[in-house]
């Protein structure tokens, strides 16, 4: 239940780390699929808590936001589903949201519940890394890490971002929102190697990915990759039968990092 | 020019903005200290827009009202028929200046995004709007406009396909094209700079209304007891005070939308139901629900149906400096008629807002007294709507 346990993600080689929207369709369905995901090869899982007005997603994870609270989602069922989850596995375990339902939660509240129910980091996508202060060091205190973004556009930026990087490095691949892309054209080799001369923690890229070819040529410079859209997508295409199919797209990522 | 405003303001934006946010703010900083940006922008808003625009006395609502003096600022006599031009004109040129080729933005009632597709087909530069979908309905007329100017108008139908969705989707875009575009905000909302900078490019209305009113009456000392301004993100309203803030003595009256009334869920009474937040990229006042959820907000009028408020008002109200009240559907909508009937003017239903609310108040004002109403804006977009609100049919465009 500390930054450390992210740590654990990297140890064995490349992560694989998966996305999945808490509720999307329902917490209880959330719960199989997280465990389908470890059980095919994830080493991290991002358990993604709905919002309203997320803007830093394309249509697929905006569509699987109003999905899980047609299902009912909340905070509390997001906290819910990662306590469960944690109690069957120890597999470190993130939050993706966005700053305001943190903020109103109250940021020691979070923190602390966090903690309590075994989530190791929270990414927030519209918390930049001059605003982060405050949350970090009440984070710090619960022993929760606050994952930064490094963009194709952070040129100047890289180092304060990475000196101060606490649990992983998420580094976005493309401009613009989360979906999967046919090619990632950004230099991601010499922003990475940017990153490395500033910071041993461990670096992932997200925004795009879904296939093993990908996973695997991104590798050759990152210590993971993530994935989100193309899981959310499985889901929506599967429903309830999507275990078997997430089982199965974990495992060939997986292998393709090895 | 740190961006905050007490604890409100500030940028939380997506890590691929905050360059280019840097950006716009220190070209901002450049250009608005620039006399030959400030000279071309002093001439657009002369020569073009029409600035400045009248303040005209109100004699007969004075007398129907038999207490202060009241004065409409006729910012509904600008092109474009509203305030927003203000604001467009200097973001365009400021685009321009920049080295951008494109613009967008987003538009509730489609004000803004007539003002911008304005601004970038005088510039030259390539335009896109982001609205509602629920809106595009509402303010059809607006869409063709639009598109006349050049425009390409996207319905957007995320969310409650309203106006904080078309800032979701437009915030979207601008994270995946900073390299050549320009996101022209309309309101003093969203990171810094757009706060501080859409409301100095708005700050010239309370400045002509303090030289107007002094001009008027002769009295070199004179100053309005009260200047009142509908609100949704806030710029009509914060380009008519800020003139005013230091001097103490005037009551500056923000009017939000109250929708069918602040007890119901169908309102967008941001300050007397909202709570701090952090959306949008700034710290403000937002209407939420218990877990954080941006709260879905309703108003007769597309322009003031916003979850939020500029986090300077944030501040104003805070700080006790403004007042800001709720105002419902049917007192703005008696005040349209009530303007078009006394005056001879019908304006936005936005600005009708404001009316409402001096209509209510204007017997705590002494005669001789100077109360100035911002009509933000001009209310031949609203006809149709305010005709169905009576129950009847205006089949114009079909």
């Amino acid at each position: 239940m500390s930054g450390n346990d992210i740590a654990k993600a990297f140890a064995g080689g490349k992560a694989f780390i998966a996305f999945i929207t808490a509720g999307d369709p329902s917490l209880a369905a959330s719960e199989g699929f997280i465990r389908d995901l470890i059980a095919g090869g994830a080493d991290l899982i991002e358990i993604g808590i709905p919002f309203s007005d997320p803007i830093a997603e394309g249509p697929v994870i905006q569509a699987a936001n109003v999905r899980a609270f047609a299902g009912g989602a909340s905070v509390a069922g997001a906290f819910e589903l990662a306590r469960r989850v944690h109690a069957q596995t120890a597999t470190p375990l993130v939050f993706l949201t966005y700053l305001n339902p943190v903020f109103h939660y109250g940021y020691e509240a979070f923190c602390a519940r966090c903690a309590e129910v075994g989530v190791s980091g929270i990414i927030i996508p519209d918390l930049p890394f001059e605003e982060q202060g405050e949350l970090k060091s009440i984070a710090a205190g619960h022993g929760v890490a606050v994952i930064t973004l490094i963009a194709p556009t952070s040129a100047d930026r890289i180092r304060a971002i990475a000196e101060a990087a606490t649990g992983f490095i998420y580094v976005v691949s493309s401009m613009g929102v989360t979906g999967v892309r046919a090619e990632i054209t950004t230099d991601l080799k010499t922003i990475i190697t940017e990153i490395k001369k500033h910071t041993n923690t461990p670096v992932a890229i997200g925004f795009g990915i879904h296939s093993p070819e990908q996973a695997a040529e991104l590798s050759r410079y990152a210590d993971g990759v993530i994935v989100g859209s193309k899981i959310v997508s499985l889901i929506a295409e599967h429903g309830a039968a999507a275990g078997p199919v997430l089982r199965e797209y974990a495992a060939s990522m997986k292998s393709a990092l090895d | 020019m740190n961006g905050r405003y007490g604890e409100f303001g500030g940028q939380y934006l997506p890590e691929t903005l905050m360059n280019e946010i840097h950006a716009l703010e220190a070209a901002y900083r450049h250009f608005s200290a620039d006399p030959a940006f400030v000279a071309e922008l002093d001439a657009l808003l002369r020569d073009y827009a029409g600035r400045p625009s009248r303040l005209y006395h109100a004699k007969r609502m004075t007398a129907d009202l038999g207490g202060p003096e009241l004065w409409l600022k006729r910012e509904d006599l600008n092109h474009t028929g509203s305030h927003k031009i203000n604001n467009v004109l200097g973001q365009c040129l400021l685009a321009k200046r920049m080295g951008k080729t494109r613009v967008i933005a987003e538009t509730g009632a489609g004000q803004h995004g007539v003002a911008t597709a304005t601004a970038a087909a005088l510039l030259g530069l390539e335009c896109e709007i982001f609205m509602g979908l629920e809106d595009t309905v509402r303010q059809s007329l607006n869409v063709y406009r639009m598109e006349l100017l050049g425009a390409k108008v996207n319905a957007v139908t995320s969310g409650t396909q309203t106006l904080k969705d078309a800032v979701n989707d437009a915030m979207r875009e601008w994270s995946g094209r900073v390299h050549d575009t320009l996101y022209v905000l309309g309101s003093v909302m969203g990171p810094h700079p757009f706060p501080l900078m859409v409301r100095d490019f708005q700050t010239t209305i309370g400045r002509e209304i303090h030289a107007q009113l002094v001009e008027a009456t002769g009295d070199p000392e004179v100053l309005p007891a009260a200047v009142v301004a509908c609100v949704g993100g806030g710029s009509n309203a914060i380009g008519a005070f800020y003139e005013f803030i230091d001097h103490e003595s005037v009551r500056l009256i923000g009017c939000e939308a109250a929708g069918r009334g602040i007890e119901t869920e169908r309102h967008a009474a941001t300050i007397a139901r909202g709570s701090v937040g952090v959306f949008h990229g700034m710290k403000s006042l937002f209407c939420q629900d218990g877990d954080g959820q941006i709260a879905p907000v309703y108003s007769i009028s597309a322009g003031l149906d916003y979850p939020g408020i500029g986090p300077e008002h944030a501040w104003l109200h805070v700080t006790g400096r403004a007042e800001y009240v709720p105002v419902t559907d049917d007192e703005a909508v008696a005040a349209f008629e009530y303007l078009a009937r006394t005056e001879g003017i019908i304006c936005a239903i936005e600005s009708a807002h404001a009316v409402a609310q001096v209509l209510k108040i204007a017997d705590e004002f002494a005669p001789g007294q100077h109360v100035v109403i911002n009509l933000s804006g001009r209310g031949d977009k609203d006809v149709a709507a305010i005709a169905r609100y009576r129950g009847r049919t205006v089949d114009e465009w079909q």
